[in-house]
């Protein structure tokens, strides 16, 4: 069985809101000096849940990641955590796009690796927070989809997995191939081991540009970007917040209550 | 492009009934659809959703399609989405609303491609540019972080997704005059590739997060499942739901079903006690809308307190016990 997994490189999402800086006039988000960049966590999450399968029946994980300025270790995370191959799409005509451009490109890596069963994605990057992707790559290949789902389990010819929904889950089957994009519910992705760590870093990635995947010039990046973007801004909120104050922390306690009932919120 | 024309709405029916988020489309939808000079369509998709088209009128649609099928009485992608790809093509809309809902989330995107547009999820304000008469769509990034204004350029229908309780509810005129059409489904049952097998529910007890007044919510520094039970005593006093930030419910401390965030559900109480939660943007992106956050946290520095009406600094063991009781004294005074 052969497992595709799109992963994301994304600047740290638990940077505190503080630290959290934007360039109004590039409308770009500046990162957070000496935070590094992260694999999305949504995406870790996808790459455990192959695992799981991986472990379960057997299967060949490979994983594609599209984006300029990839920092090598982040990268190469799930290939410490036991995914078998590292596909990187790079190349500045990718730049600029949105989710149509970045669904057609992962689209067509997903067909040039050859043979794919299951196609697993986070349910959302953790920067733009669209969750459009996974489902546009199976609008894109003609394949059916399932969004967003806590459990995977690989079944003849087919998936079957766990469909979260506002008030519990939905058991679902599926044919393959198919997509299935992830949230946290899943459980933590597995910590690398030394041995993973150390076979990742022999593990030479495989770069792809555009033209290595035939994609037309005119759908990717800008020139296929559908939106265009006019501001990148940070909302102000301006509450000032009152403490509640008392010689212990019980007084403090009885102080906040008397503060609310003042203002009639109790 | 110019044979793209009017606004459409993607209706949700829930229990019966229109959904919440119907009435919020249908508001927003019409102040669109004034702004351009255009009419406003509804979809009312579902399984004995007949009865609700007149409805949908008052609320302002100019011309209701109605699509009623057994197939489409619980959301579905695969029945669904070609449903609804089927309606545009007939309708021709140049801008298409969904909520951001479980359903939207996933009809969205999925109707977006394959009308060959895209979709811009999660807005929080949409408004019509005077001279381009484009769509100025406008969303939370970064959790929240930041907010993003775009607008769909070079495709059609401009489609977007509306966060729930981000708009007004449209408000009833049962004088509304307004077209009701049936629109045949022409789906089969083996349209459907993914096959529901079997439904879970994991429902809490009491009232329900998105409708009640007041939420008590715990986050990582809760410390654990028993260690909730300060929270429920809270809740008694004060008649509330309780919800958490993420980590108690990746924890198993309290069921999933009761994240407020970004990813889980968005709530609007009067008022939204955050206990032991650090106040990370997505977690706000639930809980923003609330009419007065109050803090209780041991660290003077969380961002949370940046955002609250309220605050206490302490450990929440201590704190909370005396808080309860003091309220009750208050409340029963
Ligand atoms: C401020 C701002 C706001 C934007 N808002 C929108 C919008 O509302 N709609 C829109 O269409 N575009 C939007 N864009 C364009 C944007 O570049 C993206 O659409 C595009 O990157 C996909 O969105 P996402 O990164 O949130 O991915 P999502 O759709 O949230 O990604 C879902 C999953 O797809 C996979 N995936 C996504 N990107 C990659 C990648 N590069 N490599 C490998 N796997 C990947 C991952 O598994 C990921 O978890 C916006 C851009 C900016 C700058
Ligand atoms: C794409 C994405 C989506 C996400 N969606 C959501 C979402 O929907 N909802 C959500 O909540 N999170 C979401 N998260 C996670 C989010 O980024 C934060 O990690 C999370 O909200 C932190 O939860 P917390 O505040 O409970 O924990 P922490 O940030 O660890 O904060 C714990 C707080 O408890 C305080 N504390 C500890 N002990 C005590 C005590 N005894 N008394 C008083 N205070 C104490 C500490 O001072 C601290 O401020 C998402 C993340 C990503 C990347």
């Amino acid at each position: 069985m052969n497992i595709v997994v799109c992963v994301k490189q994304v600047p740290d999402p638990e940077t505190p809101p503080s630290s959290f800086k934007i360039d109004s006039v590039a409308n770009r988000v500046m990162p957070a000096a000496g935070v590094p960049p992260v694999i999305s966590p949504f995406d870790e999450h996808a790459v455990e849940a192959a695992l799981r399968i991986k472990d379960a029946k057997g299967a060949k994980v490979t994983v594609i990641s599209m984006g300029k300025d990839l920092v090598m270790d982040v990268v190469k995370k799930p290939l410490s955590m036991g995914a078998d191959e590292l596909i990187l799409l790079q190349d500045e005509a990718f730049e600029g796009g949105d989710s149509f451009t970045t669904a057609y490109a992962l689209s067509m890596a997903i067909k040039k690796t050859g043979q794919y069963d299951l196609i697993l994605c986070g349910r959302q990057a953790a920067d733009w927070d669209v969750g459009q992707v996974g489902l546009g790559i199976a609008e894109l290949l003609g394949i059916p989809s399932v969004a967003p789902v806590k459990k995977v389990e690989a079944l003849d010819g087919r998936v079957k997995v766990e469909r979260v929904v506002p008030d519990g889950y939905e058991v679902i089957e599926v044919p393959m191939p198919a997509v299935v994009t992830i949230s946290n519910e899943l459980g933590e992705p597995r910590y690398a081991t030394m041995k993973g760590i150390m076979a990742a870093a022999r593990k030479k990635p495989t770069v792809w540009t555009s033209q290595d995947i035939g994609a037309e010039a005119s759908k990717i990046g800008k020139a296929g970007s559908r939106i265009k973007l006019l501001k990148l801004f940070i909302p102000v909120r301006e509450v000032k917040c009152v403490m509640a104050e008392g010689e212990s922390i019980e007084e403090a306690a009885a102080d906040l209550a008397l503060k609310m009932r003042a203002a009639k919120i109790i | 492009m110019a044979e793209y024309k009017g606004v459409l709405i993607c209706g949700e029916v829930a229990d019966g009934k229109l959904a919440a988020i119907s009435q919020e489309l249908l508001y927003a939808g019409r102040q669109l659809a004034n702004a351009l000079g255009v009419e406003l369509s509804a979809a009312l998709v579902g399984s004995g959703v007949n009865g609700l088209s007149r409805e949908m009128v008052a609320l302002g649609a100019d011309k209701v399609y109605v699509v009623d099928d057994p197939l489409l009485k619980d959301y579905q992608g695969d029945s669904y989405v070609p449903v609804l790809e089927k309606l545009c093509q007939k309708v021709m809309p140049e801008i298409v609303l969904v909520g951001q809902t479980s359903m939207g989330r996933d009809l969205a995107p999925r109707l977006a491609f394959r009308l060959g547009t895209v979709a811009a999820m999660d807005c929080v304000l949409l408004g019509i540019d005077p001279q381009s008469k484009l769509l100025i769509q406008t969303r939370p990034v970064y959790g929240g972080s930041a907010l993003a204004t775009f607008v769909t350029e070079s495709a059609r229908p401009q489609m977007a997704t509306v966060r729930v309780k981000a708009m007004s509810q449209a408000e009833r005129d049962d004088s509304r005059k307004g077209e009701v059409i049936p629109f045949a489904a022409g789906l089969q049952a083996s349209d459907l590739r993914a096959k529901v097998v079997n439904k879970v529910k994991e429902e809490v007890a009491g009232v329900k997060l998105e409708d009640a007044k007041v939420i008590v919510s715990g986050g990582r520094g809760v410390g654990g499942s028993e260690s909730f039970s300060y929270l429920n005593d809270l809740a008694k006093v004060l008649g509330a739901a309780v919800g958490a930030s993420r980590p108690p419910c990746d924890s198993g401390w309290v069921p999933s079903s009761v994240q407020v965030g970004l990813t889980g559900k968005i709530v609007t109480p009067d008022l939204y006690i955050a206990v032991a939660i650090s106040g990370s943007s997505q977690h706000l992106a639930g809980c923003s809308g609330s009419k007065c956050i109050v803090a209780i946290n041991k660290d003077p520095e969380a961002n949370i307190f940046k955002v609250a009406q309220f605050g206490l600094v302490g450990d929440y063991r201590k704190v909370l016990p005396a808080f309860a009781q003091k309220c009750k004294e208050l409340m029963s005074g």
